[in-house]
């Protein structure tokens, strides 16, 4: 069914030099990626980043099949600014007006490097979600906001929060799926009829799915609580992380890469 | 006689045309007749719950056909639609699909699907809770209100009061204790034979089917292995014991006598079928 094709921020197993890094490098990378693609400014430094994107996948083994079919999601939002900008950006160089629409040069170039921003954006945060398991990503997460302990900010608290969070997505898919066709055996229909009547459909299938959802999480506050579990205060892992030659020297090339973009930037390139 | 029920050359394959793909039912040919009530056994993961959702149109057969009376149910949209009402299937654990605030309208969500009208639903909705064993007093709580036991009951309701001509549970019984759960099967067989409806129960428990069922199919491996009446499945013991599907106490028990040398009828799985065979084969009768 059409749940189960979504691929967002699924973990892909693999072993490449991608997959061993440190998780807290991986996302301190990606925070600079990010950056530096906001930095971009023309032709050739969107260039770079766009190497160095798929150099980075290259080296992931992540096939590029799956990322572009992570993108099936956001195609909407992509549409959607590209038209916005088309038509909202004032400029010198008009192509063509249409009633109270112009199309200008300077709107050309602005979608078409939105939607390269918006497109890498998110492919480069889905090779961080395919190449770290979602354990790693939160423990990298938490021992990255560690220095916020000190404001009193519950940390661990939050990490826990959220890789519960991860966890339960799939089985959740799992659930609308079967609480769906249980429903439709009783002759539920989603599929048909005006905005009113879908939402009125979603009833049947959203209050079992909450109160799942609370079972669930009270069975497994439960559980935690016979495990003896009471926040991070003292906790040890079974992962320790650390970083190791290849992640100093990741950290490094991505300063390198975000300071020179910054420069060209500026410069107009 | 015509089935009532039947799929041609069935093969369903999940997630097709991924690295994930896997064959959960594969050229299957299952009938069943109008009236008898009908028992499909297999492990966990043999397909037999791929299977059910087929035959009311959950599911849409990779390739193959599913016809009811005759007709592919999936030879249009309207024709889908109207199986699932004449199609009645209770899922596993149907409890975890109580949504409405109380059980009379929780019970009165198929009929009202079906477009009947109100004086229609309303005696429906009686006649399912009383087929399902709840109490009248129980119609106006609250299904959250209820035992474990009894919100199930109130979801077969939901599905009996569709009047379906075929009755489908998935593991009816599951997490029940034994008391509560041959309470369900009675009430089923109560339905079976005050309605004549076609009843098709899934069940991994043999003891369960053995009692209760007039023909059973076991499902392994997304094909159909065996089929026939209780006795004619239990010839296959040994089989059945290699797919993971445990027999019977008392077919066990003959299977060894006759692998130790004793011409006795291994398909036995009663007590007093037993008693018999052992007098058949000591020649007393």
């Amino acid at each position: 069914m059409a749940l189960k094709d979504i691929t967002l921020g699924q973990y892909f197993p693999g072993n490449s030099p991608v997959h061993r890094l440190d998780p807290r490098t991986k996302l301190i990378a990606v925070m600079l990626y990010i950056v530096a693609l906001f930095l971009c400014s023309f032709v050739v430094t969107y260039a770079l980043m766009f190497a160095v994107l798929c150099l980075c996948i290259a080296v992931s083994r992540v096939p590029a099949k799956s990322i572009v079919r992570g993108m099936k999601p956001v195609v909407f939002i992509v549409i959607f600014t590209a038209v916005l900008n088309l038509f909202y950006t004032p400029g010198q160089q008009v192509i063509f007006r249409l009633w109270v629409f112009q199309v200008t040069m300077e709107g050309v170039y602005s979608a078409f490097f939105m939607v390269i921003r918006i497109l890498m954006l998110i492919s480069g945060t889905f090779l961080l979600t395919y190449t770290t398991s979602p354990i790693l990503l939160t423990d990298g997460l938490e021992d990255l906001m560690n220095p916020l302990k000190k404001l009193r900010v519950p940390v661990h608290e939050l990490a826990m929060m959220m890789s519960i969070a991860l966890r339960f997505i799939p089985t959740l898919i799992e659930e609308t799926d079967k609480i769906m066709s249980a429903q439709r055996a009783r002759g539920a229909d989603f599929e048909s009829g005006g905005l009113a009547r879908r939402a009125k459909a979603l009833v049947p299938l959203l209050v079992p799915l909450f109160i799942s959802a609370f079972r669930r999480a009270d069975e497994l506050a439960v559980a935690m609580e016979c495990r003896c579990y009471h926040g991070g205060e003292g906790r040890t892992r079974l992962r320790q992380l650390k970083y190791r030659p290849a992640d100093y020297f990741t950290i490094a090339a991505a300063l390198i890469i975000t300071v020179a973009v910054g420069i060209m930037g500026r410069m107009g390139l | 006689m015509e089935p009532i029920i039947e799929t041609k050359g069935l093969t369903h394959i999940y997630s097709a045309g991924t690295p994930f793909q896997r064959a959960a039912l594969s050229d299957v040919d299952f009938s069943a007749y109008p009236g008898e009530y009908l028992g499909v056994i297999g492990h966990t993961g043999s397909g037999k719950s791929t299977l059910i959702q087929h035959l009311n149109g959950l599911l849409k057969p990779t390739s193959g056909q599913v016809l009811f009376q005759g007709t592919d149910i999936w030879s249009d949209p309207k024709t889908t639609r109207r199986t699932r009402f004449q199609v009645g299937l209770v899922f596993q654990y149907p409890e975890y699909q109580l949504f409405e605030e109380t059980v009379y309208k929780d019970i009165s969500f198929g009929p009202k699907n079906m477009g009947l009208d109100e004086g229609e639903v309303d005696r429906r909705v009686r006649q399912a809770a009383y087929f399902a064993g709840l109490r009248d007093d129980q119609l106006e709580k609250s299904p959250f209100e209820l035992s474990g036991g009894q919100k199930r009951r109130v979801a077969i309701a939901g599905v009996i009061a569709m009047e379906p001509k075929v009755l489908i549970l998935d593991e009816p019984t599951a997490g029940l204790d034994p008391a509560g759960a041959e309470e369900i099967l009675s009430n089923i067989r109560e339905y079976h034979q005050a309605r004549g409806a076609t009843v098709i129960l899934v069940s991994h428990s043999m003891e369960e089917m053995a009692r209760t069922a007039d023909r059973l199919v076991v499902v392994n491996d997304g094909t159909i292995p065996f089929r026939g009446t209780p006795r004619e499945v239990f010839q296959h013991g040994d089989r059945l014991e290699e797919m993971g599907l445990g027999v019977p106490q008392m077919t066990r028990v003959f299977h060894r006598l006759r692998a130790l040398g004793a011409a006795v009828d291994p398909s036995v799985y009663t007590v007093r079928q037993a008693a018999e065979a052992i007098l058949k084969a000591k020649g007393v009768r």
